[in-house]
């Protein structure tokens, strides 16, 4: 029996192509970043099943970004899916080394202690008038698969689906990750991490696995965030950029592969939205939204459909 | 049941919110972008908002003074759409194309963060959309980039620092050496890399002692303070601003540290009265242009904008008010000379058919095209003084700028000694970098 879940992936991800084509441009847009928090949300979603926050998923969001950013720089190639390897390689190598360190803390000093390598980058890059201090620079990409797509008139629907098809891409992944034993351990390491160890499991490599999978998950966020915005700078490290992706977690849910998407779809739209109706205090339209989600829907926003479930099965 | 009521509510929320923004109008449509909340707000934002409010109502209304005397944009009335410019250039660039695509604004005004600017700048160019950067000080928009779309109606900070040098060495040319303090983050450290460059020119023999950067928005300037008071340099340089500026006045003064030590503030004149009773004595302060506060600019434009922005806010003109009307004014004649050549290129077809036809066309508002073609090398009135888009191929503005000193008098803050810096004095020409123009001695070439 095909899994739901999946083909439920698969047809809202055709969904989203087929209407790319009909869609108003600022529709795409809108949908491509959300897409782009969504796919690092993910990571964070198997991060927080393993029963930890990071605070510091800036890092390797801002990671991906740059390394995409530089590649025209440093090895003069800008090509759409080259940007996305040197992102995956180097969040990869990163976040491996730094996982020796991360995965002996767990709770608040793991937040906190990953939060702190996400500032270190930020004052590197800050320092770096190199690559543009704070002030960043701008990302040009100009061709995928050497096929030269800028001036076609297509860039931003041919973005978009890079976005999309890497979105699915991951969420299918992540879904039959999360269904195999070595994911479903990630439940046990939260539930007790002693009784994971009496069966045999590491409850440290484990973490480590995880940890690895949402660093590559967020650069590959930021890689794309980059390669649609255009620019990047070193706010994408900033504690506070993690802290909308722990915003969007909490809101999203954990329960579902799809919550991510759905979270960051809402989030983006509330946030323009309230942008545009009331600029003034944009802030605390966003801070009523999550408060009203907490306690309405303590278990984020998925819990509204996964509560229609049950309500059928009796 | 309950689930299903939040989901009805959801979709209405969304719906309406669809619904307002599909609303279309005759007006022209400006999307008009500062800092609405944040640190940069109460002393940057919130004027500019406030002047754009002022001068769009006075302009709809036709009581703007010559040459600005026609009602709206050659008749046809404005409307403004605010944006908050915090939370990072991603948010911006999301929101530009947000405002761009699904409000279709026909022109944005606005970024005051040089972050912004160079961010959005690129979108801009992408979207085809005429878009006037209120301030953002970096050079390096138009100094590494070619925009067409894009335009500053605010000399880049260069200027600054260069008037500075020269006001403060006519006084003092045997200068030993100096100091500085400049907030860590690309504008703050462009402006003292270029504060060095000019010294290392005008007074080789200036000894550069210490050099504070402390963290944008840190507050606390303890150690700052005691580094700089060791030192007793000449003269301090500081590029710091609005609530950085005033924290580390509050701290300073009591320690003394200005006893013997001149201050330059090259960003000083936006909080100049907030400022009373910490702000030493004989600091050396920019109006970066004529504003208020310093020169005797006593024009009919210049009284306009006083008035219409005390009415509005009840507060003094100051650098970000002149910022606003150089933008929206820049716009309002380039539109109306574009309209205008538009009007006068219009000729009449030989049948009555044609003649109608041609007319019908020439009524029609100019197209951003056209409305660019007005605008490059346009040089305009300000309550600002002149503005002459001189620079990056006709988009980057060159204006004039004063210096003056402090003192202050019954709780107010008064400058004497101003002197004014033609343009072409402290600007560098076309063709090159600044930088460059301050190393090679003010010279194109060596």
């Amino acid at each position: 029996m095909p899994d739901k879940t999946l083909t439920f992936t698969s047809i809202a991800a055709l969904t989203l192509v087929i209407s790319g084509g009909v869609l108003p441009q600022w529709a795409i847009f809108l949908v491509t970043v959300s897409l782009c928090y969504g796919t690092v949300v993910l990571g964070m979603i198997l991060l927080a099943r393993t029963g930890l926050v990071s605070f510091g998923h800036g890092l390797y969001y801002c990671l991906g970004a740059y390394s995409a950013g530089t590649s025209k720089l440093f090895w003069g190639i800008s090509d759409l899916i080259f940007m996305l390897l040197t992102a995956i390689i180097l969040t990869a190598t990163i976040s491996f080394a730094l996982g020796f360190l991360l995965r002996k803390y767990r709770s608040i000093f793991f937040a906190m202690l990953s939060l702190a390598f996400s500032m270190i980058l930020y004052g590197l890059l800050s320092k770096s008038s190199y690559l543009g201090s704070t002030d960043g620079f701008n990302v040009t990409t100009q061709t995928i698969f050497g096929y030269d797509f800028l001036d076609s008139g297509y860039a931003r629907y041919i973005i978009f689906l890079i976005t999309t098809f890497t979105a699915w891409l991951c969420c299918f992944l992540m879904h039959l990750y999360l269904k195999s034993n070595k994911g479903r351990l990630a439940d046990a390491v939260k539930d007790n991490e002693l009784r994971v160890e009496y069966l045999g499991a590491s409850a440290a490599k484990i973490i480590h696995t995880n940890y690895v999978i949402s660093a590559v998950l967020a650069g590959l966020g930021g890689a794309l965030m980059a390669i649609s915005i255009g620019h990047i700078d070193p706010e994408m490290s900033y504690w506070t950029t993690s802290g909308e992706f722990v915003f969007i977690t909490i809101m999203a849910g954990t329960s579902s592969v799809l919550a991510p998407f759905f979270g960051s779809m809402l989030f983006t739209t509330v946030r323009s939205f309230a942008y545009e109706y009331s600029p003034d205090t944009w802030q605390l339209l966003l801070g009523t939204t999550m408060l009203i989600i907490i306690i309405f829907l303590p278990d984020g926003l998925w819990s509204l459909f996964t509560r229609k479930k049950k309500h059928r099965s009796v | 049941m309950k689930s299903f009521k939040i989901k009805i509510a959801l979709v209405t929320i969304i719906l309406c919110c669809f619904s307002k923004a599909f609303a279309d109008d005759d007006a022209i449509k400006i999307g008009f972008i500062s800092y609405l909340s944040g640190p940069a707000s109460s002393d940057y934002g919130l004027p500019a908002k406030h002047a754009a409010e002022a001068i769009i109502k006075s302009i709809n209304a036709g009581n703007a003074p010559t040459p600005y005397s026609m009602k709206g944009f050659s008749g046809t009335q404005i409307e403004l759409i605010f944006l908050d410019e915090a939370g990072g250039s991603t948010k911006q660039v999301t929101e530009f194309t947000q405002l761009v695509m699904r409000h279709k604004v026909d022109f944005v005004i606005g970024y005051l963060s040089s972050t912004n600017c160079l961010a959005v700048a690129p979108v801009a160019e992408k979207l085809k959309i005429l878009t006037i950067l209120l301030d953002c000080g970096t050079a390096r928009i138009f100094e590494e980039n070619d925009f067409k779309y894009v335009f500053r109606t605010r000399s880049h900070s260069t200027m600054d620092v260069i008037a500075a040098a020269k006001y403060f060495l006519t006084d003092h040319p045997e200068i030993k050496n100096f100091s500085g303090i400049n907030p860590n983050y690309a504008y703050g450290r462009e402006s003292w890399r270029d504060w060095n460059a000019v010294m290392s020119i005008l007074a080789p023999q200036a000894e550069k002692q210490s050099s504070q950067m402390p963290k944008l928005h840190a507050g606390l300037y303890g150690s700052e303070i005691s580094s700089l008071a060791r030192k007793k340099s000449d003269v301090i340089y500081s590029s710091l601003w609005g609530g950085d500026l005033k924290a580390f006045l509050m701290q300073a003064s009591p320690r003394e540290l200005f006893k013997e030590t001149k201050l330059i503030l090259v960003a000083g004149e936006p909080n100049l009265q907030n400022l009373a009773g910490f702000i030493p004595d004989g600091t050396i302060v920019t109006s970066r242009g004529m504003t208020s506060g310093m020169m005797e600019n006593d024009s009919k434009l210049n009284r306009w904008l006083i008035e219409i922005f005390q009415e509005k806010s009840g507060g003094l003109a100051t650098y970000p008010v002149y910022s606003t009307a150089n933008a929206i004014l820049g716009l309002k004649k380039a539109y109306e000379k574009a309209r205008l050549t538009k009007l006068q290129k219009a000729v009449p077809m030989a049948d009555v058919a044609g003649v109608q036809d041609g007319m019908k066309q020439a009524y029609l508002p100019p197209n951003t095209k056209q409305i660019i073609a007005a605008f490059e090398g346009l040089d305009f009135e300000t309550p600002n003084g002149r503005v002459e888009m001189a620079l990056g191929k006709g988009h980057q503005a060159i204006h004039g700028t004063s210096y003056g000193t402090t003192r202050t008098k019954d709780g107010k803050v008064y400058t004497e000694n101003v002197k004014f810096f033609p343009a072409k004095e402290v600007q560098p020409p076309k063709n090159i970098k600044s930088l460059d123009w301050i190393l090679n001695g003010f010279q194109l070439t060596k």
